[in-house]
């Protein structure tokens, strides 16, 4: 089990219904996020590009947030999805500075928060919430040790990119058009 | 009756010890919102849910509202059989768990008091007082100016309520501002034409459909929920999109051609692919043959609107403007031109969906598979009461003869009509304000200002203490649509649908549901008889049993999605008669040329900006709806401000860098209350500047929103009104750029 994410930036529209959704779902505090959007544009008026790519916890194979908890607080659950423990975690923010990614964040209670792939939604049969409430369509969630999964196929067929590739990471989250 | 004669904005949560409760006093102690969470996931099969239809847009997608295990909404889930939604709300649909949270809410009732000094403030009272004073102050008005001096001003659910006691005493002056500040033009423009209006959702058939062509329309920036989804299906089946704006907004992004027209100057464009699809004969012969009316004269009219004049008038590459008729051609008729929905522009607006209309016709789209269906809509009785009052004038009767095809009442003609004309005859005496902030909603702020001057009562029912509120008489507190009944959705579309909002929690602070508050002032005015139902959960199962369904049923599904009995699209060969003078698609329009406007559309050239200025255009962030979700606690922490888009060589000229404060000041000398900070982007055009519309909130209250980025409608006081219908174009407006504050004192609304 492998999990993954692919976005198809040719669909997504930046609306950021992922981001109020994950708050909702995750008692993520206003004013934080565990994921959000970036807006890159190429080109000069009126030769231009634009896509926008939602952004998040890649859950990286050789993760380095994980690599430098010093409490364990951070780590790897089934289907590789990385996780932070709360009452483990001293809030010593090393997996902050770590992560490539700026996917981390100071919870205000005191501990450090990230993506989870909504993994309670996950063992539930369910998409994380974010591709469940994209009016796009354009987030595909999956196992890639399923060969015959819509992700593994998407990749498989397109062109797709991560994101820092020169970290070494490994992410698992990808992006296609 | 007293007569108020100067009504001052007054701050709600400043003035006088009696109304300091509703703002900080208890801030401490307020629970901020994430302790109303649970802090453990919630399992969504395990969880209490109720069903609800949104409300922060029109698009009122179905959805449900779930629990956690502290009892406390937590979430709002799209409802996977609604049409609208799919099952997928936008980001406001989700993020309206907001409105129930915010603790900038209006909480109790308040009338407008002066003290011996003069000095006006808002005195916290018991609904009894407010409702009573409500209901003696309409009840003088009417007495004494005669039912059509009050007015409604809606742009909610509860407006129907509101709309019937209205009609209930003999008025009919019920506006909102989504017909003359937003799609009247384009009603008009197809009702002309096909003899049916556009309505909503529109019956654009994108899901279908090989070709989309958006004229300024920025779906994808507009989150009409159902459209996005569909535009999203149609790229994924390879469909051709294209995108006509100066700016390179976000559809144009998606789409295969971008034509980055010279602004305002849309109408040669649309004429000069006319011109092509005629002269190239890529029309639909049969279609035109068989229900076109007018063929000939349009034939010979759009000869001098060759795509080489068009190309000069639009600063569009001619081969763009020929390929892109051509492309349209070829998926008619699974082609759609798209009519917008914002479409006051520049004045000839009407004539400008016109064009859309008679392209839409040429290429046989009108009732074809992929380009318009034909609507389906369940037929829900209204109330059961005794027959209206016949209003001795109508909000026609206002407008001196003005806007004869005006469809519905003009939310600006009623505000224009408050002012004394030459005679100082003031028509309208009392308004009621429900669900809409005028102030951030009509253009001209300066004369809604000297409208609201003159009224002898104004009456605000809201959820949010937005502008319009701190000029109310009397604020009347309406509780969220989380927390109430509302009459059932009952929207057209491929299928006749129906959705039921249900509370999903007890109304927060004094608020109450709009039906309520609307029937409780309707008793006090006499008016039992118009109120056949003692709780709206009986009128609500008395209309859905009518229509095939309960409030039982309702309850468990939310939506309900009914067979139709007739043909979504034309049949092969089918004989149809069109609801215009002639039966026909009317080319050429009867109905035009009978009130004498032109019958086919003509160009006019618009003003462009002088030096040194720049157009003013504005749109929509997909996060926020109008001037009402800024102050959202969710949508807020999503776009807390907007800025000005900037070409990068204007911006090199002024030496601005990005996220630079500045203020904008108008053709008229009019600056922005706030300032709005630089985005240099190229994104624009070098003529204009962007910005989205809704913030540059002046009332202290919403304190999320207050003084952040700025506002556009304050920029908006030249008006371009649409001879045909009364539109109010607001696109002929430019600004130029202050990097000092031109505000010496504080500004309040």
């Amino acid at each position: 089990m492998r999990y993954a994410m692919a976005l198809n930036i040719g669909k997504c529209v930046g609306c950021a219904d992922c981001v109020v959704a994950c708050q909702t779902e995750n008692n993520v505090p206003i004013g934080y996020s565990r994921d959000w959007i970036i807006e890159k544009v190429k080109g000069e008026y009126p030769t231009l590009n634009l896509h926008f790519e939602s952004q998040r916890c890649n859950h990286c194979e050789t993760s380095p947030c994980v690599r430098v908890c010093p409490t364990g607080a951070s780590h790897v659950i089934e289907g590789g999805i990385v996780k932070v423990t709360e009452n483990e975690c001293i809030g010593c923010g090393a997996c902050i500075q770590a992560c490539p990614y700026e996917a981390r964040y100071f919870h205000p209670d005191g501990y450090v928060d990230k993506c989870t792939f909504c993994d309670h939604r996950v063992s539930q049969g369910q998409d994380p919430a974010c591709v469940s409430v994209c009016p796009t369509y354009c987030m595909i969630f999956g196992d890639l040790d399923d060969p015959s999964s819509e992700i593994s196929n998407i990749l498989r067929t397109n062109d797709a990119y991560v994101l820092a590739p020169e970290s070494g990471t490994q992410p698992h989250v990808y992006f296609f058009k | 009756m007293k007569n108020i004669s100067r009504r001052k904005f007054i701050k709600i949560s400043a003035a006088g010890t009696a109304s300091l409760a509703l703002s900080g006093i208890l801030l401490d102690a307020t629970p901020k919102i994430a302790d109303f969470f649970d802090k453990d996931p919630l399992i969504e099969s395990d969880a209490e849910r109720t069903p609800t239809y949104c409300e922060v847009c029109f698009w009122k997608c179905a959805g449900w509202v779930y629990k956690n295990r502290k009892g406390n909404i937590q979430k709002i889930i799209g409802n996977d059989n609604d049409l609208e939604s799919h099952g997928r709300m936008c980001p406001r649909g989700t993020g309206g768990v907001g409105f129930y949270y915010d603790e900038d809410r209006l909480k109790k009732p308040m009338i407008r008091v002066t003290d011996a000094a003069g000095n006006q403030s808002y005195k916290e009272v018991s609904w009894d007082e407010a409702l009573d004073f409500t209901a003696n102050k309409l009840s003088e008005i009417k007495d004494q100016f005669g039912p059509e001096s009050i007015a409604l001003f809606t742009h909610g659910s509860a407006g129907k309520f509101w709309s019937h006691m209205l009609n209930s005493i003999g008025s009919v002056s019920v506006a909102a501002p989504s017909y003359a500040q937003c799609r009247g033009p384009r009603e008009v423009a197809f009702l002309t034409t096909f003899g049916v209006g556009m309505n909503s959702p529109e019956p654009t058939d994108i899901e279908n459909s090989k070709c989309l062509v958006l004229i300024g329309a920025h779906i994808g920036e507009n989150m009409h929920n159902g459209q996005v989804q569909e535009m999203s299906t149609l790229l994924d089946r390879g469909g051709t999109v294209i995108t006509v704006d100066p700016r390179f907004s976000t559809a144009a992004s998606k789409s295969k051609y971008w034509l980055p027209i010279k602004p305002a100057t849309d109408l040669a464009l649309l004429l000069a692919w006319i011109h092509i699809i005629i002269n190239e004969e890529l029309y639909d012969k049969d279609y035109i043959e068989r229900y076109a009316y007018g063929f000939e004269q349009l034939k010979q009219h759009v000869q001098k609107y060759t795509p080489e004049w068009a190309a000069s008038e639009t600063e569009l590459d001619v081969n763009l403007i020929k390929n892109t008729a051509h492309e349209m051609a070829k998926a008619a008729p699974a082609v759609i031109v798209h009519p917008g929905r914002h479409v006051t522009w520049y004045g000839d607006d009407t004539q400008r969906l016109r064009v859309v209309a008679i392209l839409n016709a040429l290429l046989g789209s009108f009732g074809r598979k992929g380009g318009f269906y034909f609507v389906s809509k369940a037929k829900a009785p209204s109330f059961p009461h005794k027959a209206y009052p016949q209003p001795s004038k109508t909000w026609k009767d206002m407008l001196d003869g003005k806007y004869k095809l005006a469809g519905l009442a003009l939310a600006s003609g009623i505000c224009d009509a408050t002012v004394p004309d030459a005679t100082g005859q003031i028509k309208y005496k009392a308004w009621i304000v429900n669900g809409t902030n005028l102030i951030q909603t009509l253009p001209n702020k300066a004369n809604t200002l000297k409208a609201i001057n003159e009224l002898d009562l104004l009456i605000v029912s809201d959820t949010m203490p937005t502008e319009i509120t701190g000029y109310a008489d009397v604020i009347l507190p309406e509780c969220t649509y989380l927390e109430r009944y509302d009459m059932p959705r009952v929207s057209q579309g491929r299928y006749p649908t129906i959705a039921l909002r249900m509370p999903a929690a007890k109304p927060k602070y004094e608020t109450k549901p709009g039906w309520w508050i609307a029937k409780q002032i309707g008793a006090r005015m006499k008016l039992e008889s118009c109120y056949q139902f003692d709780d709206i959960t009986e009128l609500i199962d008395w209309q859905l049993k009518k229509i095939g369904s309960s409030l039982d049923e309702l309850q468990k599904i939310g939506v309900k999605v009914m067979e139709r009995t007739d043909n979504m699209y034309l049949l092969p060969g089918e004989n149809r008669t069109f609801a215009t003078n002639t039966g026909k698609i009317e080319l050429y329009s009867t109905a035009l040329a009978a009130e004498g406007f032109d019958p086919m559309p003509v160009y006019t050239q618009h003003k462009q900006p002088d030096s040194g200025f720049y157009r003013l255009n504005y749109g929509r962030a997909p996060m926020h709806t109008f001037s009402r979700s800024q102050n959202n606690p969710n949508l807020n922490d999503l776009m807390d401000e907007n800025s000005v888009w900037i070409n990068p060589k204007i911006a090199k000229m002024y030496g601005f860098t990005n996220g630079q404060e500045i203020w904008l000041k108008n053709q008229d000398g009019i600056v922005t209350s706030s300032a709005i900070k630089v985005r240099i982007t190229e994104r624009i055009r070098h003529d204009s500047v962007y910005m989205v519309h809704g913030f540059g909130h002046t009332a202290k209250q919403l304190t999320r929103a207050y003084g952040k980025g700025a506002s556009d409608t304050e920029m908006i006081t030249n008006v371009k009104y649409d001879p045909i219908m009364g539109g109010t174009g607001m696109r002929e407006n430019f600004v130029t750029f202050l990097t000092e504050n031109p505000n010496n004192e504080e500004v309040e609304v």
